[in-house]
């Protein structure tokens, strides 16, 4: 299961890459690749988008990744130089197979019931049909929560993610009440979350701009380290659907892997918003309405998070 | 007012002699001179009781917090920040029963202001450690210091409760000096130490004309001081809610509901504590009938205050009942913590509101027995305005352990609660033990009240 994982993800981490990642640094990557001495082939090949919009395969030796140098420079409290992140969920697609929460918790070293991204039944009204919401934090562009924090523990970066540094984080829980999503959560030190941390600790694959620690605040972050190596955040990944969308608005790019769309054409033609936009809290996570759906909705039959 | 050399044997008053001063003085620094066996259980009570508390939250900092608190990602805050908005509310007892009669000329406050001076003190810094006992981190308090930014809330409430707490500590000290010299004069048989205290504490004070007079003024000035800053400590903690976009906090309202909450809690206060050091103490004399008269009517007016601003603040949003309202306002009028809030209403605004507009009622013991139902239903008022007020969030609450759903505080946290009122309750006690709770001279310059001459309160 394990393996399978890495697999798919260094897969997706080549997609993204190429695909949205940066699908014009990507195309003068290879160019510039090209232009050289040919490096050693791995032998695995891979679908790039080259500047004038073909799809062409070449082997993977063959491209550079020029945001490895981003991540070795990159400081937590700096965002990753010329993005700014976006997600776009496609809440006709998801049918609450909670991939996405399992792959979060993975990638983060949470157990549940610690969830970044939480799925849940919404429903309007009563003759409103019920939908399933995945929710992670919303990275709002005006965010109530770095506002109230007394000590600059939480913060915006450059690239758009609110990041919370638990090298910082006093537990005073201010940006919890802030948030009108709940999107955060508390590290009270369940024993099960710390004795996996203490295990895991020297795990390399965690993807973590500040590990929670005990006492402090901690949320869904976007997976910045990954997006700077140009690997999807791991709730779009394992979603089997492909309801989330994450890319970079500046390129106005968003895949999920498999499809890749331009973004302001997404959310114009399929109405996409933003929750309680009234908030005036700017969330930088999109949802395309639950029409069309690609599955009948079916209610949960199965409860999770019930053990304490 | 007051004037200096004049010899004390020329003082002599209709309605207030020498003789009667030298009585009164003994009589206030009784508690002082002698403390009886029950005075010395009540202490070594309120030290278990703080003890206890610090072995609480040695467990509760030294194992895991998931299992030693209730608290979960929804309702993050508990009774630790309900506690905390409670002592903040007391702390304002101070500004009423001290600064406002006595800037408005109420003659009655004098044998009050330093007992509401000093429970102002110590609430104050319980607060404190309530805020201190709920932190995640509490190793990084620093952090607050070294890394401090103004835009935060939280930075404006330790700012203007640092001030306010040094400009009581001196609004309770600079009166306190006359009485140290007369402690240091007239107490005898005590140890060494203490009387090095009086000595060391009272700074040479020797009641000249003009030492009176910086004291006089200084007072004035703290005095004057000391209401803008009580407003602005419960403006502020309210604001620690109001500026967050919960739709149960998010009201324009809620400073002036938070103060005027905090000056019905302060009277009610005033009167548990005159009653219980006038019996304690045998100090009927001082502590008159008259005051519990008084206060009582002071009671209905600020019960009367605070069901206006409640009014505003929940019957105004349950007539529109708003989505985003709706939740709440209902799990408080008829859902899981409707028994709470009508007993709050009941007992913290109506009963006291009503009662004691019957002169009977408005004697010491039916007064006592009110206002104890008001100081409790006061700090389940705060506990019902943080707890349910997290519990309802915009997006529901779903696919949680039952202990997410729903906060009840644990023993730990219980404990540490009880501990803080303890604490606040051993502050005046040993004050009252060490300095005269009534000032001497301050009673006495309101006997001498309309005279030129003056007694120098040796």
């Amino acid at each position: 299961m394990k393996n399978e994982n890495e697999e798919s993800s260094r897969r997706n981490f080549l997609k993204l890459g190429l695909l949205s990642g940066g699908a014009v640094i990507a195309g003068a990557s290879i160019v510039k690749a090209l232009a050289n001495e040919e490096p050693k082939k791995t032998g695995e090949m891979v679908k790039v988008l080259t500047a004038d919009g073909k799809m062409v395969e070449v082997d993977s030796s063959m491209i550079n990744h020029p945001s490895e140098q981003v991540l070795k420079e990159h400081a937590i409290r700096e965002g990753i130089a010329g993005k700014k992140f976006i997600m776009v969920i496609d809440l006709a697609r998801c049918a609450n197979e909670r991939k996405c929460i399992e792959g979060c918790q993975s990638m983060h070293g949470m157990l549940a019931p610690i969830e970044y991204i939480k799925v849940k039944r919404m429903q309007d009204s009563e003759l409103a049909a019920p939908y399933w919401f995945p929710q992670t934090c919303y990275q709002c562009d005006n965010p109530p929560c770095t506002k109230v924090c007394p000590v600059d523990a939480t913060f915006k970066r450059t690239d758009g993610i609110v990041v919370v540094d638990s090298e910082r984080c006093i537990g005073c829980k201010f940006c919890m009440a802030a948030c009108p999503y709940s999107a955060r959560t508390f590290n009270f030190g369940r024993p099960e979350q710390i004795a996996f941390t203490e295990a895991h600790k020297s795990d390399q694959d965690k993807c973590c701009t500040s590990p929670s620690t005990e006492g402090t605040v901690s949320k869904c972050d976007f997976c910045p380290e990954s997006a700077a190596k140009g690997i999807l955040p791991s709730c779009v990944t394992e979603c089997p659907n492909g309801t989330i969308f994450f890319g970079d608005e500046l390129e106005d790019a968003v895949t999920n892997g498999e499809e890749t769309f331009r973004l302001s054409e997404l959310l114009q033609k399929r109405a996409g918003y933003r929750q309680f936009e009234e908030l005036g809290t700017k969330p930088r996570v999109y949802y395309l309405p639950p029409v069309n759906r690609q599955f009948p909705f079916e209610e949960a039959t199965e409860v999770h998070n019930q053990a304490e | 007012m007051i004037k200096n050399d004049i010899s004390l044997d020329k003082t002599t008053f209709e309605t207030f002699t020498q003789e009667e001063y030298m009585v009164m003085k003994s009589d206030l620094l009784q508690p002082v001179q002698k403390i009886g066996i029950w005075g010395k259980v009540w202490i070594g009570f309120l030290i278990t009781i703080c003890l206890l508390g610090i072995y609480a939250y040695y467990i509760q900092e030294s194992k895991s917090k998931y299992v030693t608190v209730s608290l979960r990602d929804y309702t993050m805050w508990g009774v630790y920040i309900s506690n905390f908005v409670f002592f903040v509310a007391l702390s304002l007892i101070g500004v009423l029963m001290s600064a406002v009669l006595k800037l408005t000329h109420f003659e009655w406050y004098r044998p009050l202001s330093r007992i509401a001076e000093i429970i102002a003190v110590a609430a104050i810094m319980l607060a404190g450690v309530s805020i201190v006992a709920a932190m995640g981190r509490p190793d990084r308090l620093h952090f607050l210091v070294l890394h401090g930014r103004i835009q935060s809330p939280i930075v404006w409430d330790i700012i203007v409760i640092m001030t306010y707490l040094v400009t009581s500590l001196i609004l309770l000290f600079i009166p306190l000096i006359p009485s140290l010299s007369t402690c240091k004069n007239h107490l005898n048989g005590k140890p060494k130490w203490q009387m090095k205290m009086y000595e060391i504490l009272s700074f040479g004070w020797e009641g000249t004309a003009e030492q009176w007079k910086i004291l006089k003024k200084s007072m004035k000035i703290l005095t004057v001081l000391v209401i803008p800053l009580g407003v602005s400590i419960h403006t502020v903690t309210a604001w620690l809610f109001a500026t967050t976009l919960r739709a149960e906090w998010d009201s324009t309202n809620f400073g002036a509901y938070f103060v005027s909450g905090a000056f019905l809690l302060g009277v009610a206060g005033m009167v548990v504590a005159v009653f219980v050091i006038r019996k304690a103490y045998n100090l009927e004399k001082y502590l008159t009938e008259m005051h519990f008269d008084k206060l009582g009517k002071a009671l209905v007016l600020m019960s009367f205050i605070y069901i206006y601003f409640n009014i505003n603040e929940y019957l105004v949003p349950a007539y529109k009942m708003s989505g985003l309202h709706a939740n709440h306002l209902l799990s408080l009028f008829t859902g899981d913590e409707a028994f709470f809030y009508w007993s709050v209403i009941l007992f913290g605004m109506v009963i006291p509101g009503i009662l004691p507009l019957f002169p009977k009622m408005r004697k010491p013991l039916p007064l006592f027995i009110i206002t104890i139902g008001v100081v409790i239903a006061a700090w389940f008022k705060r506990y019902l305005i943080v707890i349910p007020g997290l519990a309802h969030p915009y997006l529901p609450i779903q696919d949680v352990p039952n202990s997410w759903k729903h906060y009840s505080p644990s023993l730990v946290e219980m404990t540490i609660v009880a501990a803080t009122f303890a604490a606040m309750l051993l502050i005046v006690t040993l004050f009252s033990r060490f300095f005269p709770i009534i000032s001497v001279w301050e009673v006495a310059e309101g006997k001498l009240e309309g005279k030129d001459e003056i007694i120098n309160y040796k």
